[in-house]
Parts: structure tokens; C-alpha cells; sequence
């Protein structure tokens, strides 16, 4: 599948927003982090900005984006129309949420309940951003249950990464939040090792023959056109092998190695050198995590490709 | 609508692998009709220069088949299949892909299509294509201007694909129905569907190319009798010889 920047961008961007989001409105109500009006205003800020530019991203992959609005209609049936609904849904209780702790100062009562609102709200935006891919029978590397896994713990990796950056940053610091940051690490390294494992050595039901239904092994001979098409450019991007092993090398270094020592250090150093290493933490597992999605559309075959030459899909 | 209620009409096609000869014409006619039908027009890009690339709703692939015996060439056209089970209309977030109650034709709204392409991805066929100039999805439609079209002789409310197809491998009826030609002959040639693992139901079926006569040790050609015997006299070899120049 073809990598499109634009969306490869809005999954990583809003997938560390809502991470972040569903943290601080678990954190903030009971006291896990700072109270203080001003962090509550850097917080929210941070992870509406990367929601909101993820979301921006992402209409920028349609040919007609003013028409973007069409798109909450078909809850029913359609992934993509519930992620929409469900990520305008959780502005609402963040909305509340962040007035009442920016501007009052409160945390308690209605506020609380908003806080836990927008927290499951953005975790089942996120479900809902992977089903997009995992409902999609024609990609075996995107219709099984390792695609929702796998966006669900990285977004939670990347939202403890930016809160335990920007907890360190206002002085303070959280042990949870390191303890959480480390555990999902792990949990978002080992997880994703197991996706590339499955879509190493599984592959879909349809072949060339099941997609021709003709009888004795058929082999391509000749194609509708000389020059590529949409379903080539669209459906057909292939990445050779040899690149898709070193560019899982770098998603593992950047996206959970690094931000797995950087994090460590932070917890053993002290003051400014502290918060930096946590920041670049976060900013690295952001860059695995782009590169890691790369390959998500890269590595993922289409099975319109078997008429195209494909034995298997 | 994204969701859909699937009739008891389901209009559709039927392509004979068997007498299919690869000219190509269905999806040239196609593109004709269609480029002032009702998802006009569709785009050509660079249409005379090196990098050529355009929105075709029909497209004819070659296969090679070795069945263990002879062997065969396989012309294989492919268009909207016009699935009863399209996951091309479910994941549509705008309803802007719909199938129709009444005869089960795929169709795309270009009014509202956002151009997400989700739907493309969603067709295990390939049978949508992204027209860049309009933003919006283009696919088959069955050439719904054309089957139920007064305005043109009974005999040609077809769609332009079996109209023009000269080796008659193209068929078009109500495939719902039991006792159309169409059903008929998918059930006397043992029509199939493509990838029906996946299961997209596809309405559109096709016919496998007959059985190929089995090749057989005993048609080896006899050996014809030589017209002059080469254990001749000098005198006569050399004669053929020369005669033979």
C-alpha cells in the first residue's frame, strides 16, 4: 500500500495526543500529576495540538476535503465515520475538562467525570482509527488483531512519553509515569516484533488462482496497460526486502530502544538533564513511531496485486 | 447509504473465459460510452506522451494456464464485479457509495464522495479507480444510461462491454433470477466467482475455458514416405540433387 505522508502523519500525531490526553485525564483528578493551572494549560495544549494537526493531516489525503464534514454520516457501517464522530466527541469533554482546571482551577466533580469521559473516549478513537485498516479483508497485514494492539499500546507509549517530558519540564516528576513509560516500552516493542512475525509468516487465502478461478497454476503474462494506473501507484507500492529489515532496525532503535535508555536516564539523573532526556525520549519514539508506520502501508499487500503478477497476497 | 438491502433483481455479468480473444474492444467501448455517461468524463493524463495514466472502468488481464496438458492463454477482462456483500459501500463514511435496492448496481454519488479512497482499498478486485481532476471515486455502473435508456433500440440497452464484444464472451441479465440465460448458462457452464474466500459474494461470474483436447502419444504424425529413395544409383541421387536446387 502506498505510504501516504499525510496519513501516516495524522496516526502517529493524534495517536500520541489521545495517548496523552487519556493519561492526564486519569492523572490529573487524583493527583497523579501536577495541578497547577499553568501545566494544565501545557498539557492540554500539547495534546490538542497534536490531535487537532493529525486530524488537519489526514483531510488532506482526500481529493475533495471540504466535504470532510460528510464523513460522521455512516457510523453503522464505516471505521473511518466513527473515528470521526468519536474524535469531535472527545473535544467536548476536554473542553470541560480543560476549563474547569485552566481558567477555575477545579478538578473535582464534574470535572473529574469529564476527565475520565475524554480519557475512554480517546482510547476508543484510537481503536477506531486501527479498525479503519483492520476491517479491510483484501490486506492480510492489516485485517488482524495485531493492528489494534499494536495502535493501542503505541499510542499509549508515546502519551506516557510526552507526559513524563513534560512533567520532568514543569520540575516535578511522577515515578508512575516513568514506571508506565518503561512498561509500555516493552509492551509496544514486543508487540509490534510479533505483528512483523505474523505478517512474516502468515499469508492471506487468495491467490493468483483464487482471484482468476482458473484451474492449474496460472501465471501472469500480460497486463490491461503499459504504464502504471491507480491500482499500481495505490495498491501496488512494493519496498524491497533488504530495506523493509534495516528500516525495522531503525523503528526498533528509534521508537523503543532509545526512548527505553533515554527514559532510564532520566529517572537516575537529576533537574534539566533530566527533562531533556526525557523530551528526546519522547521526540525519538515520535520518529520510530513514523517510521514504524511507514512500513505499516509499505510492507502491506493489496490483493488487487494478483492480477497484476502477484502469486499471493 | 452504507448500509444496503440487497433485492431479488441483481443485474450483472457474465464472462466467458472460454471464448474471450483479448482485442480489448469491451474496455474501449467502455471507456468511450462511459467518458459521456453518467460518470463522466474519465481522465486521461499525458494521454499521448511516455508516462500515460487515466480512469478505466474495464481492464483486460492475460494469464498463462498450465492445467498439465497443452496449456492456455487466458484473456481476463475485469470490472465491477457488483458484489452483494460490497465492503466498498460499508466502509464508506460519507454513504456516497451505495448499492441500489432495485437491481443491485454499485454506484458512487461524485456529489458527495469525499475522496478518501477507503473504498478502493476495500475492493479486493480493483475495480475503482481514483479520478485526480474530479477529487472523487469512479467505478462500472453497469452503464445505467445505457440498460434502462428509452431513448435507444431495446437491442442495445446492454452495457457498451457486451455491445461491442465480437467473440459474444460477454452476457448481461438478472442473475438473481433462476431462469434468465444468464443463470442458465452460468449453471451449464459451471460459472465461478472470484475470490470467494474473501466472501464479497460477487455477482458477475465467470465461465472457465472449456476442456482443451488431451494430448495424446498416438497423434504423433506419421513419418510421409520419402519422395525419392536416397539409396539410388549415383547417377539418380544426382539428378535429385540437381533437380532440387
Amino acid at each position: 500500500m502506498h505510504p501516504a505522508f499525510s496519513v501516516i502523519f495524522f496516526t502517529t500525531a493524534s495517536g500520541a495526543g489521545y495517548g496523552l490526553l487519556a493519561l492526564t485525564g486519569i492523572g490529573a483528578p487524583f493527583g497523579l500529576i501536577p495541578a497547577d493551572r499553568g501545566f494544565g494549560f501545557t498539557v492540554l495544549a500539547l495534546a490538542l495540538a497534536l490531535i487537532t494537526l493529525g486530524l488537519l493531516s489526514s483531510t488532506a489525503h482526500l481529493g475533495r476535503p471540504e466535504r470532510a464534514w460528510r464523513a460522521f454520516s455512516q457510523w453503522r457501517t464505516s471505521w473511518l465515520s466513527r473515528e470521526g464522530l468519536l474524535s469531535l466527541g472527545t473535544y467536548a469533554p476536554t473542553a470541560v475538562f480543560g476549563i474547569g482546571w485552566v481558567f477555575f482551577g477545579r478538578l473535582d466533580g464534574v470535572f473529574t467525570l469529564a476527565a475520565l469521559a475524554l480519557a475512554v473516549l480517546a482510547a476508543i478513537t484510537v481503536y477506531c482509527t486501527a479498525m479503519i485498516y483492520a476491517s479491510l479483508k483484501p490486506i492480510h497485514a492489516w485485517r488482524n488483531a495485531w493492528v489494534p494492539r499494536v495502535y493501542l499500546v503505541l499510542s499509549l507509549m508515546s502519551g506516557a512519553l510526552w507526559l513524563n517530558a513534560l512533567v520532568q519540564l514543569w520540575g516535578a516528576s511522577a515515578s508512575w509515569l516513568t514506571i508506565l513509560a518503561l512498561l509500555s516500552i516493552v509492551a509496544g516493542a514486543w508487540t509490534k516484533e510479533r505483528y512483523w512475525t505474523f505478517i512474516d509468516t502468515t499469508q492471506g487465502p487468495s491467490t493468483v488462482e483464487t482471484a482468476t478461478g482458473l484451474r492449474g497454476t496460472v501465471s501472469f503474462l500480460d497486463g490491461p496497460h503499459t504504464e502504471a494506473n491507480y491500482l499500481l501507484r495505490e495498491m501496488g507500492y512494493r519496498i524491497a526486502r533488504k530495506h523493509s529489515v534495516k528500516l525495522r532496525r531503525i523503528a526498533l532503535a528509534l521508537g523503543f530502544a532509545l526512548p527505553l535508555v533515554l527514559t532510564l536516564l532520566s529517572a537516575v539523573a537529576a533537574g534539566p538533564a533530566a527533562a531533556f532526556a526525557a523530551l528526546l525520549a519522547a521526540l525519538s519514539a515520535m520518529l520510530g513511531i513514523l517510521v514504524e508506520r511507514w512500513l505499516f502501508f509499505a510492507e502491506a499487500k493489496h490483493t488487487v496485486t494478483l492480477y497484476y503478477g502477484a502469486t499471493t497476497a | 447509504m452504507t448500509s444496503y438491502t440487497v433485492g431479488e433483481k441483481k443485474l450483472g455479468l457474465v464472462i466467458d473465459l472460454d471464448t474471450c480473444v483479448g482485442c480489448h474492444a469491451c474496455a474501449v467501448n467502455c471507456k468511450e460510452w462511459n467518458t459521456g455517461g453518467h460518470s463522466a468524463p474519465l481522465p486521461d493524463r499525458d494521454p499521448y506522451g511516455a508516462d500515460v495514466t487515466g480512469v478505466w472502468f474495464n481492464r483486460i488481464h492475460t494469464f498463462e494456464v498450465d492445467d498439465g496438458e497443452c496449456g492456455r492463454t487466458v484473456h481476463f477482462p475485469k470490472s465491477c464485479l457488483h458484489c452483494e456483500q460490497p465492503a466498498c459501500v460499508e466502509v464508506c463514511p460519507t454513504g456516497a457509495s451505495y448499492k441500489r435496492t432495485e437491481d443491485g448496481i454499485v454506484l458512487v454519488n461524485a456529489d458527495t464522495c469525499i475522496g478518501c479512497k477507503l473504498c478502493s482499498w476495500a475492493c479486493p478486485y480493483g475495480a475503482r479507480e481514483f479520478d485526480d481532476d474530479a477529487g472523487v471515486m469512479k467505478k462500472c455502473t453497469l452503464c445505467i444510461d445505457r440498460i434502462y435508456n428509452e431513448n435507444l433500440e431495446e437491442v442495445d440497452r446492454v452495457p457498451a462491454c457486451v455491445a461491442t464484444c465480437p467473440a459474444s464472451a460477454r452476457h448481461f441479465g438478472d442473475l438473481g433470477d433462476p431462469g434468465s440465460a444468464v443463470s442458465r448458462l452460468v449453471a451449464e457452464r459451471g460459472g465461478h466467482d472470484l475470490m470467494p474466500e474473501l466472501g464479497y459474494k460477487p455477482v458477475n461470474k465467470y465461465l472457465p475455458p472449456r476442456a482443451g483436447r488431451a494430448r495424446q502419444a498416438a497423434e504423433t504424425p506419421e513419418r510421409l514416405e520419402a519422395v525419392a529413395a536416397d539409396t539410388g544409383s549415383l547417377f539418380l541421387r544426382w539428378i535429385d540433387r540437381a533437380l532440387s536446387r
